[in-house]
């Protein structure tokens, strides 16, 4: 998909370039955006390694098991399919409590787990559950405490407020993540997604 | 004091409680604190530089876009309303990449802090949208590759629904406190 994406921009570019006589702009925004590029990326790295620093004491202190410990009970009332003392439980509050942190990398082995122990209580297999697809539908709905990628391009590109996003972050996440709850609640209970 | 001033507030102050309060925490709970966090934030070097690549494909190709007078063919599309809302062309070309690829649309919102500036509505609507959406598709494909499930019932259709939510709570929270 992005294959396509990306040839076309550089395709249909370079036709209305020639069409509109706007070669010269062309060739010269090819350098200065590859400069870009290299800067942005530049500015970014002391943000994220202050950041993921951070969320490195927030795993090893063990404040983020702590967490995930709190969100359990709420789990079993959003997953009614899977029983209070099942693995799952754990795994996936873990796993939404990294998503919440950021800790994009400690976050997915987490997923995959809490994946693999609610094949466990699946019937059959290959198709997916009730509580995978709510699973997955509050995971890609990211309820995100800090967005730091964003912050650290902000900061990276001269923003003299870079963090200024945070509290309108969570606001638009919260809808995002309470809106993917009812969702897949209405879904659920559609009939051609019984088994 | 302005909504504006109160988001720059309420969120320094999130990030005060995380910037210091972890580290506190960490400390009471016997961790070495100090060397915990260089140990993590030697792995921000090597984001950045993975994510090199990414940024110079993106902002290449966008580059040449614009340059071209192609962004302007394409805005002229856009409903006037809703350019008057700050969505441009950019902006609705990140919230579809989104659920693609991560680092594809962070390369985007690269894009537009350099075109319309890091402080400008356009830059802080695009990271409240990175925020609040996810690469769906990545997800929904590597969690149910993980268990071999190919019959994805509603998954991706709640996925990408709960994302059209996230973005479309971006426009109206960043209008509100924006303006």
């Amino acid at each position: 998909m992005l294959n396509i994406i990306w040839l076309f921009l550089l395709v249909v570019s370079t036709v209305i370039a020639l069409a509109t006589g706007n070669l010269k702009p062309l060739v010269n925004s090819v350098p200065e955006s590859a400069m870009n590029a290299f800067r942005l990326a530049l500015g970014l790295t002391g943000i994220m390694a202050l950041w993921l620093g951070i969320m490195k004491i927030a795993e090893k202190s063990g404040l983020t098991e702590k967490l995930s410990q709190l969100i359990a009970p709420l789990m079993v009332r959003i997953f009614p399919g899977v029983p209070p003392d099942h693995p799952a439980v754990a795994t996936m509050a873990s796993n939404m409590i990294a998503n919440m942190f950021g800790l994009n990398n400690a976050a997915t082995p987490l997923g995959i787990k809490a994946m693999k122990d609610l094949e466990t209580l699946n019937p059959t297999k290959g198709t997916a559950t009730h509580a995978m697809c709510m699973f997955l539908a509050l995971n890609t709905s990211s309820l995100q405490l800090v967005p730091f990628g964003a912050i650290a391009l902000l900061a990276a590109g001269g923003s003299k407020d870079p963090t200024i996003i945070i509290f309108p972050t969570i606001i638009a996440t919260t809808f995002s993540t309470v809106s993917a709850f009812c969702i897949a609640r209405l879904l659920s209970r559609m009939k051609r997604y019984q088994d | 004091m302005s909504t504006n001033e109160l988001a720059s507030t309420i969120s320094n102050l999130i990030l005060i409680l995380f910037l210091v309060g972890i580290p506190l925490y960490g400390a009471l709970k016997g961790v070495k604190v100090y060397e915990t966090f260089v140990d993590g934030a030697k792995q921000g070097f090597e984001i950045a530089v993975n994510i090199i690549p990414y940024l110079v494909a993106i902002l290449v190709a966008v580059g040449m876009f614009r340059a071209s007078g192609a962004m302007d063919i394409l805005t002229g599309f856009i409903p006037s309303s809703l350019r008057d809302l700050g969505i441009t062309s950019d902006v609705l070309a990140l919230a579809l990449t989104r659920p693609l690829s991560g680092a594809a649309s962070l390369g985007i919102l690269g894009e537009i802090v350099t075109s319309h500036g890091p402080d400008s509505f356009q830059a802080r609507l695009g990271s409240v949208i990175l925020g609040s959406t996810e690469t769906t598709l990545y997800v929904v494909a590597v969690y149910f590759g993980a268990v071999n499930i190919s019959k994805t019932k509603y998954a991706v259709q709640a996925g990408l629904l709960a994302d059209l939510v996230g973005v479309l709570a971006a426009i109206v929270v960043c209008r509100i406190i924006f303006g």
